[in-house]
């Protein structure tokens, strides 16, 4: 089975971010910057299944800035035998994301495309469903299980309810959630290995994709501040903010 | 035209998050449908028919609906999809495997997890774990969007509105469900309690988290918790509240043990009011909760029961 697995180039989950005084996004300039945190548990999904002879080759693929090649070293690093760099300056939608790696897919001819569910970033969660439409793939998403069988996996998936089962026939799409796996740190040797590795990179114009925005951000806010409020001197104090409360809500 | 509403809903209930998502999709400006998709759901198109503002319920049942996997969906929606100017459902499993699915075969882009909506494109959305809001304008010729249900107010009583059947008999699905794995309990729906009762790891353990549930149970909330409460085992992740959980806007939230990590903040900043019990004085919850008692939650919360009981609050 060959994996392709798709990562992005996110500020670092840690890092408190600042919106721009004047409103026009993020602050990115000089702040950390790292693999988009679920990717990573895609990326440790497609070693674990190759290490248990289920795969025999994983390619990464990344749709980013030059300094993206730094996941896709990370990715090679844990596991991965080489890496497709698709060059962008500009911030793509997701939808745009979506046909390039359909692009992609379509060269590589994958029989399972892994994702991490969502980057934290934007927050959107469509880049896998996405793909599977366009590639009319079916897809599960949300995975916190992935078992492979015969041309099959079975993936265990995080709903509403709790979780549920389902069996996708290869090709499919996964995305990843953090229940997954735990993903590995790599050893400074893997690491040194990770550069003598292929490293494809790609300018966007070899594909034949539009990839103009179709929405307009207006603006960037920070979110509305919350006051803190005052400390409670005993349970008993609390036990009748909270008793005054009911009251409140059972008039509403 | 007009704008479809894709019902949620699960075993036989239309889910209370419906109404809401109603209400939302009525400031688009357009009359609403709402769209019931599954197999033996007479009962919840009835109870979708009776909410306020409701133009048509239109109910395609088929075995391969049943689960609402995003491929069968997709199909039935790409069929009606042309009689739409906005396609709409909440931002919860659902919604967030089918929508970017249905957009990317519509080549339109979606939006999803709006929090308000400005006018028929225009909508502001969470980035970041809700550390910025984005305010985005689309000026596409049909709309595929998911609405975080607990930032709007439920869509009263109305109608009812009529009913009408669809064919859904080409509809198939690509996977396969093998078995759904169910958290048990009677508390109430998460994503729209009025009151949540939350624990983070500090509960220590499943045991622990007893307690959590009893005092919910007194309160007649629903329980939450943190991602590292659940990765710890000792709560099930359904009941996981943040930026990859669940988004919850209840009027009264009371946060125990929980230091308040960017992402589950992220889950909560709908609340109303806030309550926090935890040791330590500078934790972010303490310091943005409308009232904190500091100190051992094992000692403050079994005196809390107690206390609420003596003043007559039972279950």
């Amino acid at each position: 089975m060959k994996i392709l697995v798709a990562v992005k180039r996110v500020v670092d989950h840690n890092v408190r971010i600042r919106v721009r005084p004047d409103l026009s996004g993020v602050e990115t300039e000089n702040v950390r910057m790292s693999m988009n945190p679920f990717d990573k548990h895609a990326v440790e999904a497609a070693v674990q299944l190759a290490e248990a002879g289920k795969a025999d080759e994983i390619v990464i693929v990344s749709i980013g800035p030059k300094q993206a090649n730094d996941v896709i070293l990370t990715a090679l690093a844990m596991g991965a035998h080489r890496g497709i760099l698709v060059e962008a300056a500009e911030k793509l939608e997701t939808l745009a994301i979506a046909k390039l790696l359909k692009a992609v897919a379509d060269e590589e001819k994958p029989d399972l495309i892994l994702l991490g569910k969502q980057a934290v970033d934007d927050d959107s969660n469509h880049v896998g469903q996405m793909l599977a439409g366009l590639l009319d793939w079916p897809q599960a998403t949300f995975a916190s299980e992935i078992k492979a069988g015969d041309g099959a996996l079975e993936v265990t998936r995080e709903v509403d309810f709790g979780r549920a089962t389902v069996s996708v026939s290869l090709p499919a799409i996964v995305t990843a959630d953090l229940r997954l796996n735990t993903p590995r740190n790599a050893a400074l040797p893997m690491v040194m290995k990770a550069r003598q590795k292929p490293l494809a990179v790609r300018p966007l114009a070899d594909f034949a994709v539009d990839v103009a925005p179709r929405l307009v951000i207006e603006k960037v806010s920070p979110p509305a501040e919350r006051p803190g409020g005052r400390k409670a001197g005993d349970v008993g104090e609390l036990a009748g903010i909270i008793a005054a409360e009911l009251k409140e809500l059972e008039a509403l | 035209m007009a704008t479809l509403v894709l019902a949620d809903h699960d075993l036989g209930q239309l889910s209370p998050a419906t109404a809401r998502i109603v209400a939302a999709a009525a400031q688009l400006g357009a009359p609403v449908d709402v769209l019931v998709a599954g197999a033996g759901v007479d009962a919840v198109a009835s109870c979708a028919a009776a909410i306020e503002g409701v133009a048509k319920v239109r109910v395609a049942q088929s075995q391969a609906l049943a689960t609402l996997s995003p491929e069968a969906l997709t199909t039935l929606l790409l069929t009606l999809a042309p009689q739409y100017d906005a396609i709409v459902a909440g931002s919860a499993a659902v919604g967030r495997d089918a929508m970017p699915r249905l957009a990317a075969k519509l080549d339109l882009m979606p939006v999803t997890d709006i929090v308000a909506v400005h006018g028929p494109g225009r909508f502001d959305r969470p980035i970041y774990a809700g550390n910025a809001i984005e305010t985005v304008a689309s000026s596409q010729a049909k709309n595929v969007l998911t609405i975080r249900a607990a930032a709007f107010r439920p869509a009263g009583q109305g109608g009812p509105a009529p009913i009408e059947a669809i064919d859904a008999s080409d509809v198939s699905a690509l996977a396969r469900f093998v078995a759904a794995h169910r958290t048990e309990s009677d508390v109430p729906d998460l994503a729209t309690a009025q009151i949540v009762v939350g624990g983070g790891v500090s509960v220590g353990s499943a045991e622990g988290f007893k307690l959590i549930e009893k005092l919910a149970h007194q309160l007649g909330a629903a329980v939450g918790a943190t991602r590292a409460a659940v990765d710890a085992g000792y709560a099930p992740n359904d009941w996981q509240v943040g930026q990859t959980g669940k988004i919850i806007a209840p009027d009264l939230y009371i946060a125990i043990g929980i230091s308040g990590a960017l992402q589950h903040l992220a889950g909560i900043q709908g609340a109303k009011k806030i309550i926090a019990i935890n040791t330590d004085p500078e934790a972010p919850l303490v310091k943005i909760a409308d009232v904190a008692l500091i100190g051992d939650l094992f000692t403050i919360v079994p005196a809390l029961i107690a206390d609420l009981e003596k003043q007559g609050i039972r279950p």
